[in-house]
């Protein structure tokens, strides 16, 4: 088994949870989260050390980042806490070309000497690996920013709110569960601060202080007697925010299909572990689905893990260019397919944007990790393929020369690479709400919630699961299912998008721990989208008896 | 330098322990040197070198525990982690689940360090790059692969007189060769403590013989086949059997392992050729002799003759349950057969042969069903000879149902530090086709 690269923190439902153990750094006290960390003078003096030795040695480009990630977690079980965690990272990470070849060295010895040394090291790994590039790296143009910063736009910072705070939100959410039928809770809230300082040789300082927060929990029912259990994940979803996102705003919330409780920019855990607790119940007697074609009906916190698999992942420019091909694998949207102008990658109404700005995603920032200010683009227009994601080093690739400012690592002892921004669909136009939308199925699925996916390695047949289904007849829900999978082919699924709700029912979907490249990193990433329905999906029944 | 003798490490953990202040205390200082080469497209495209060390001290008052960590060594340092330790120890909430740190405990003595691991140069690891390369552009494929490779030790010591050090070197490769018109792919995975071992030119022609060979992979239609599972593919289901071996989720009734208010253990539930078990001594796939929380590592059977015979317990649990710690394990081993690859091809009358199951995730845990698919060299066999490659195929499987379905194991190949038989298995569940290749 094979589990060197992940620490295993607790058991959040029935699989654990394991959490990279590379977003993990050294153990702080709580309090040291607040210390303030290297004032921004001294990092553009550090920064300058690397730059100056980088180009003295024959770099003709060079960038250091100087980072410090700190991250507050809290796991309980019950009525307990099974741990609080407070960890700093900080060090300094320095990319050079040398000979159009990429080096990168990093080390926590922030210090002149220490840079010096970790430079000389990136200067000698490009020069040795030049004597094997074929391809030698050109980098797209980006003027220099000058001394800027940037901050997500938080109300509330996770590192002024006390542990306990935290650790009472979570115990009483698990209360809510255990009181409402759950016979196990696991809960935990992870908080992400990342400050980084960027410089480049192009004359750029920038400072960034950018925040994530993700609760979450799985609740479990038993029954003894069936031999059975089920468990029910929380609707929430990890977002660029403050610790604001756990005031559970009632303006935030949203009424689902079934009577869902859904959640926008703000969440309720201790109202989502009570329902919870009652739907991992019915759960354990809800009917098992007979396979067939049915009408998808795809809430957002769902359908995010689709697109999140079906486009994201295929229109990174470095997979379909073969730079993955050894890991996740390659694309089938291939350069040919671009080109032609006229791929169908979804129906008319499959409207896909990218983008690194939206307010409260997990992607929002105001520069990416090579200093390339952020922006929305279109991936897919009226369901053409228009466009890929792509990095400094790679446009020229697609015959464009400018970077789409999506280049990311997770650490400073990372080297960044490109990595998916927010790819949402847009909302529909006209008015037209969750509650029209089940009007207007004649046999079909409602799904709420993410489940298992799994997707091939140029990303055609994928099966996803989900949190909850409902069937629906004749315009109405009649009850809850299980066993329920949908197996489809990515461009079929997209062509076969008929109606999108509005604006009004459009939020964020996220994923926390993305994985991509060798060795593994991590990114985190928001999908948004609205209520979408999908016609004639093949639906397996996934039941089985050991 | 970050690996430190038995000897150095033995210094800095006593200076530490010697600043504590707590009922007990308890470090851990690890190091590692580690360096890896990918490279894509037919050409090296990152390298890079890591050096880490680091002590976790964990102190405990009662049953409030608190941890720090710090990868400086002096006396000033180490008096500063192990008093931070204490004072989260101080703040934090009671966890009656805590067991205290154990007494002194007696380890075999591990075997997997090998020094020449240990010196791989930077130019080994472009060759290495280079013996993908280069006969990949001969053939007319393009290589893609990662090699890292690593030397480490472990060490850790407590206040109740527990010493325990290891150190350990691993090397990791995988090339996927992908044939230049897109209709072939083909992969390998070689793994070894020792490098000696590792011949990446015969690693890199297998990929390669696997690409040319799937090229132009005809569509079959879905359904239950008889399948040989390469080593590889085999492991990726059996993990979710290893993920499910924990007694505590058994007994609360939330595993496949689940039973009657208890556990599996006792009860029959695979084929009686089926066994399982973990060997830190097995010199194939050697590991450290101690886990992170001091507990020996010994071998241990989990299934034998198809019946469940151990779980395994933490600390915590095995003191609720009034029976002895079974620490999870550092290696699986399946026993095999005698047969090779091309005898199980043989006696195949009709039957695909796979080479990696991929992207594989739970899909109910309660019967241990899976889903994902095949990937980088998928044939249909008849009559006893690969006839032509086919289309990849997703599949919904548990491993419980393929164990059951066991025709014939085959000789054991280690993957990911396990030890894994070729199997041949009858009635696999393959839901639908892939376009990927």
């Amino acid at each position: 088994m094979k589990r060197r690269d992940f620490v295993q923190m607790s058991g959040l439902g029935a699989g654990a949870l394991l959490i990279p153990s590379t977003m993990m750094g050294n153990n702080i006290a709580v309090e040291a989260l607040l210390a303030p960390g290297m004032d921004v003078l001294v990092k553009k003096r550090m920064a300058d050390v690397a730059l100056n030795t980088a180009t003295s040695m024959g770099a003709t480009y060079a960038d250091a980042r100087i980072g410090r990630y700190l991250n507050q977690y809290v796991f309980t079980r019950e009525d307990k806490v099974q741990n609080v965690v407070n960890t700093e990272s900080f060090g300094i990470g320095i990319r050079v070309i040398v000979n159009g070849t990429w080096g990168f060295a990093s080390t926590n010895n922030v210090s002149e000497d220490g840079i010096k040394k970790a430079t000389i090291q990136a200067v000698n790994i490009a020069k040795a690996n030049s004597k094997f590039q074929k391809e030698p790296v050109v980098l797209a143009p980006v003027s220099g920013q000058g001394e800027v910063s940037w901050k997500t736009p938080i109300q509330k910072d996770f590192k002024d709110v006390p542990v306990s705070e935290k650790v009472d939100l979570l115990l009483t959410a698990n209360a809510a569960a255990l009181d409402n039928g759950a016979n196990f809770v696991n809960s935990a809230l992870f908080m992400v601060n990342e400050q980084k300082y960027f410089a480049s040789t192009d004359g750029s300082y920038i400072d960034q202080d950018v925040h994530r927060i993700w609760p979450t929990f799985g609740v479990t029912a038993v029954d003894q007697a069936a031999g059975k259990f089920k468990t029910r994940q929380a609707m929430s979803a990890p977002m660029g925010m403050g610790y604001e996102y756990m005031d559970g705003l009632d303006s935030e919330k949203l009424v689902g299909a079934a009577g869902l409780k859904l959640y926008r920019n703000s969440y309720d855990m201790i109202e989502d572990a009570t329902i919870a607790a009652k739907q991992a119940k019915e759960m354990l007697s809800a009917k098992s689905v007979d396979p067939g074609k049915y009408d998808l009906v795809l809430e957002p916190n769902h359908l995010g893990l689709t697109i999140h698999e079906s486009v994201g992942h295929p229109t990174e420019l470095d997979r379909v260019l073969g730079y993955e091909a050894n890991y996740a694998g390659t694309s089938f949207a291939t350069i040919d397919k671009w080109k032609s102008k006229n791929f169908k990658y979804g129906s008319d109404i499959v409207n896909i944007v990218a983008d690194k700005t939206q307010k409260g995603s997990l992607g929002a920032v105001g520069f990416d990790d090579e200093g390339v200010p952020c922006k929305q683009w279109d991936i897919i227009r009226n369901g053409v393929l228009v466009n890929y994601q792509a990095i400094r080093d790679q446009v020229k690739m697609i015959d464009q020369n400018e970077s789409h400012g999506c280049c990311y690592a997770q650490s400073w002892n990372d080297v960044q690479f490109q990595r998916m921004p927010n790819i949402s669909l847009e909302a529909g136009t006209d008015p037209y709400s969750v509650s029209q939308m089940i009007k207007d199925v004649e046999k079909g699925i409602y799904i709420a919630g993410r489940g298992s996916y799994s997707i091939d390695q140029q990303r055609y047949n994928f099966q996803f699961g989900g949190t909850v289904f409902y069937e629906i007849k004749n315009g109405e829900i009649v009850g809850m299912l299980n066993d329920v999978a949908y197996q489809s082919n990515t461009q079929e699924f997209w062509n076969a998008c008929a109606k999108i709700c509005d604006k009004d029912d459009y939020r964020l979907f996220g994923s926390f721990f993305d994985g991509k490249g060798q060795p593994s990193q991590v990114s985190a990433v928001s999908h948004g989208s609205s209520t979408t329905r999908f016609n004639g999906i093949n639906v397996i029944n996934t039941g089985r008896t050991v | 330098m970050a690996i430190y003798t038995e000897e150095e490490a033995r210094k800095i953990m006593e200076k530490a322990l010697s600043f504590s202040k707590a009922d007990a205390c308890e470090v851990n200082l690890d190091g590692s040197e580690s360096g890896n080469i990918r490279y894509a497209r037919n050409s090296v495209s990152t390298s890079g070198h890591r050096s880490n060390q680091t002590l976790v001290v964990q102190s405990n008052f009662g049953k409030k525990m608190g941890t720090a960590t710090i990868d400086e060594f002096d006396d000033e340092s180490l008096k500063r982690v192990v008093a931070r330790s204490e004072e989260l120890a101080k703040l934090s909430p009671e966890n009656p689940e805590f067991m205290g740190p154990l007494g002194p405990q007696v380890y075999d003595k591990a075997i997997n360090y090998v020094e020449s691991t240990a010196n791989i140069t930077p130019e080994f690891r472009a060759e290495v790059a280079n013996s993908s390369i280069e006969p990949a552009v001969s053939k007319d494929v393009t290589a893609a692969g990662f090699l890292d490779d690593s030397a480490g030790f472990s060490a850790m010591m407590n206040t109740k007189g527990l010493f325990a050090y290891n150190k350990s070197t691993n090397l990791e490769f995988t090339v996927t060769m992908r044939t230049n018109d897109g209709t072939g792919s083909g992969w390998v995975t070689r793994d070894f403590n020792d490098v000696t071992k590792f011949n990446a030119t015969e690693a890199s022609n297998t990929a390669i013989e696997k690409a040319v060979m799937s090229r132009e992979a005809k569509a079959i239609e879905p359904g239950k086949y008889t399948v040989i599972l390469e080593p590889s593919a085999g492991l990726g289901l059996l993990n979710g059997l290893g993920r499910s071996i924990g007694a505590r989720s058994a007994d609360e009734g939330r595993s496949f392992m689940s039973k009657d208010g208890g556990n599996k253990i006792g009860e029959k539930i695979v084929d009686e050729r089926v066994k399982i078990w973990s060997d830190p001594l097995n010199s194939e796939v050697p590991s450290a002799t101690w886990n992170g929380s001091g507990q020996p590592l010994k071998k241990t059977t989990w299934i034998e003759n198809g019946i469940v015979k151990n779980l395994a317990y933490d600390r915590f649990w095995a003191a609720e349950k009034g029976v002895e710690p079974v620490p999870y394990p550092s290696n699986f081993i399946m026993a095999g057969g005698d047969a090779s690859l091309e005898e199980l091809i043989k006696s195949t009358k009709k039957g695909i042969l796979v080479t990696r199951l991929w992207y594989i995730r739970s899909v109910d845990p309660q019967t241990l069903l899976y889903t994902g698919l095949t990937r980088d060299g998928t044939f249909y066999i008849e009559n006893g000879a690969i006839k032509y490659p086919v289309k990849n195929f997703r599949f919904n499987e548990s491993p419980i149902i393929m164990l059951n379905n066991l025709e014939t194991l085959g000789k054991q190949v280690r993957v990911e530090g396990n030890l894994i038989p070729y199997m041949k298995i009858r009635d696999f569940t393959f839901t639908s086709l892939s376009d990927a290749v």
